[in-house]
């Protein structure tokens, strides 16, 4: 049913109908009214969880680990510094197979102190082992949490993931958004089954510690579990799509690319922008295309080249930077070309918040085929003297 | 021990502790106490890597190790998670004292704050001995360790043991106990009373590190009665706030205690320093003045 409802309030609703049997959050601007909705649903009982209200984010995804490990269905959300501060958590919660599923409300990271949109947060958890899905609109960010809770849970993967969607951008907007009703999330979404649990019955022993003959190993095994979830999560899509009608069945998604001789990679809200940019630019005669990124983690390399196999040029839009190096996306789609003789033009934009317009596209666009790439785009330079 | 007996042992042999560990006995006497319905929420330190290297594991109750300051968040989540299920085992977390006075304060308050149905357990041995013998909130005044060495111008840790105990109390915890592996059945009584207790619990258990205060290892029990027999350490319960149950003694002076440990050595040699050890005299005294532990002999 289609509703005119706040990116927080949609996720909040596709979470409560996932039954999450265990909450645990911390409040942090801008993902805080997801979990002020869900405490909503808890105290109405319109959902049957426990929820934890924890002393820091620390401790939310510490709660959500044990829980899990207890064989609960478990949800966090969080952003921003909230994230950092769960940065050790997060590579146990891989490590140990907890299938946590987790929304970012997308938000730089300080100093200095910004509470505004960028993707320097989630990524910077690049290598923790959770898969990372971004969303263009409250649409997806929505639906992509009955999709991340169906893989994480699946045996064949056992990851945690994050649901990444644009702080203020998305949190804060409202937007049209189908819900699946009730029944249809039942339908999606199993009811959870732990792969092992904390049992008094049958007792086993979580989070042991590896010598060197053992650890590889087991990232290895986490390793390979990103490279089952490149063929589980376009899996889930597909029976997404057969169900509801929205297709989420690509790791990658392409628009107008088919005929592009210029590409612009980039994931999250950002997309939309540069849809309708690209509109304008085919409209007077340019022939631009663009992939979006929908799964970072596992990164779909094999679609990425796939894509971009006919392309004379490629901007990447990165709403991170590796200081001392590129932006991640960047990186990414070097080495996913790596061998051909496209160029691959990196533009560190639109980082703590500040607004990117059609023109900057348009301008991003002709700075690449220009060959004037891996630039800051759009600093003031009034502010560096 | 007969075999029948080995048998509902829920901590096994085999692990790799050192000889004569504290934390070791702890964990045996704690599960002796709590059953096999026990789920075990362990903090990194001594404890969690001399049981679990993989593929093995000492414990024969379900067991999670996540990091060094979360098991009481853990914990929090497997508490939730039981209760959501209807399930009816107890949750334990054990952690050592540099988990629990120091990295994991803040996890332990804020668990305790929320008041889940959990037994909190420290093994307190004085200093952060799986990382080499570093001071912690807990180290005793004068102790020297390899962070607060005795030297030319240090008489070894400057500050008195924080007191951990009264904190929790003041987060409204029902039952609040100190204990010593050095009184096996007071310990496991205390156990059994906190994991029976509705609410968050916690045990404070004495656990003389041999490796750690330098002594031999068959002196373990021997160490940790000095401690209680001298004041330095008082087993007691409170609760609801209110200190119910003291151990009392007929105390002997804090030396017969210090001059044991090689942490203290430096107090008697190369000369004896009376200055100090008078200093730590009165912290035992106000310990007893506190506790009203003293047990006056009729001359």
């Amino acid at each position: 049913m289609l509703e005119i409802t706040e990116g927080s309030h949609a996720v909040a609703k596709a979470v409560g109908q996932c039954r999450p049997q265990v909450i645990a959050a911390y409040p942090i601007t801008p993902q805080t009214h997801i979990v002020e909705t869900l405490a909503d649903m808890v105290a109405d009982c319109t959902i049957d969880a426990e929820y934890i209200t924890v002393e820091s984010e620390f401790s939310a995804l510490s709660a959500c680990l044990g829980a899990s490990a207890a064989g609960s269905r478990v949800y966090s959300a969080t952003t921003s510094q909230g994230l950092a501060l769960m940065f050790e958590v997060c590579f146990n919660c891989a490590g140990m197979r907890m299938p946590v599923v987790m929304s970012i409300a997308n938000r730089a990271l300080g100093a200095p102190l910004s509470i505004w949109n960028d993707h320097q947060d989630s990524i910077s958890l690049r290598d923790s082992g959770w898969m990372q899905l971004y969303a263009e609109d409250n649409q997806e960010a929505t639906d992509l949490h009955y999709l991340a809770y169906r893989v994480s849970e699946d045996h064949r993967i056992l990851l945690p993931s994050f649901v990444c969607f644009d702080g203020f951008i998305l949190s804060h907007t409202y937007e049209p958004v189908d819900m699946l009703t009730q029944e249809q999330a039942d339908s999606y979404v199993p009811v959870f089954k732990p792969y092992h649990r904390l049992d008094a019955a049958d007792p086993i022993s979580f989070g042991l510690f590896a010598s060197p003959d053992y650890y590889m190993e087991f990232r290895y095994a986490i390793d390979q579990a990103m490279n089952r979830a490149r063929t589980v999560l376009p899996e889930a899509g597909r029976v997404f799509s057969e169900m509801f009608g929205r297709d989420y069945s690509g790791l990658v998604e392409a628009y107008r690319l088919d005929d592009a001789d210029c590409a612009i990679v980039a994931m999250g809200s950002i997309c939309g922008t540069v849809k309708d940019a690209i509109d304008e630019m085919r409209d007077a005669g340019k022939k631009v295309g663009l992939l979006k990124i929908r799964a970072f983690r596992p990164f779909p390399v094999k679609e990425v080249q796939k894509a971009l196999s006919g392309v004379s040029t490629v901007a990447v839009l990165d709403k991170n930077i590796s200081l001392g190096s590129k932006g991640a996306v960047a990186l990414e789609i070097r080495d996913a070309l790596y061998g051909s003789q496209i160029p691959v033009h990196d533009y560190i934009i639109a980082l703590g918040g500040r607004d990117v317009r059609r023109k900057d596209i348009a301008a991003v666009v002709a700075s690449a085929e220009a060959g004037s790439g891996d630039i800051y785009y759009g600093l003031r330079e009034e502010v560096l003297k | 021990m007969k075999e029948d007996e080995a048998a509902c042992v829920l901590f096994d042999a085999g692990h790799r502790a050192c000889g004569g560990c504290a934390a070791a006995m702890a964990a045996r006497l704690i599960l002796d106490a709590a059953g096999k319905d026990t789920i075990v929420v362990s903090s990194t330190g001594c404890m969690e890597v001399f049981s679990t290297p993989y593929p093995e594991t000492a414990w024969k109750v379900p067991w999670i190790h996540s990091l060094f300051e979360n098991n009481s968040a853990v914990a929090s989540g497997v508490v939730e998670s039981l209760k959501k299920q209807g399930r009816k085992e107890k949750v334990i977390a054990i952690g050592g004292d540099g988990a629990t006075f120091d990295i994991g304060i803040l996890c332990l308050s804020g668990a305790f704050e929320r008041g889940h149905d959990f037994t909190y357990i420290c093994y307190d041995n004085e200093a952060y001995m799986n990382t080499g013998i570093q001071r912690s909130g807990a180290t005793p005044y004068d102790a020297s360790t390899t962070t607060s060495p005795a030297g030319k111008c240090s008489f070894g840790n400057r500050r008195p043991k924080k007191d951990l105990p009264a904190i929790l109390a003041a987060h409204g915890a029902p039952y609040v106990a100190t204990a010593s592996i050095a009184y096996p059945p007071d310990l496991k009584k205390k156990v059994e009373k906190a994991v029976n207790t509705p609410g968050p619990c916690y045990i404070q258990v004495h656990a003389p590190c041999c490796t750690g205060w330098g002594f031999e290892g068959e002196k373990t029990i021997a160490i940790g009665k000095l401690a209680i027999e001298t004041g330095l350490w008082v087993n007691y319960e409170m609760e609801e706030g209110k200190i119910t149950k003291v151990k009392k003694v007929v105390r002997k002076p804090v030396e017969e205690y210090l001059k044991e440990q090689k942490r203290f050595r430096h107090l008697f040699k190369p000369k004896r320093n009376d200055a100090e050890i008078a200093k730590i005299q009165a912290i035992a005294d106000r310990n007893a003045e506190k506790f009203g532990i003293e047990i006056k002999l009729k001359k």
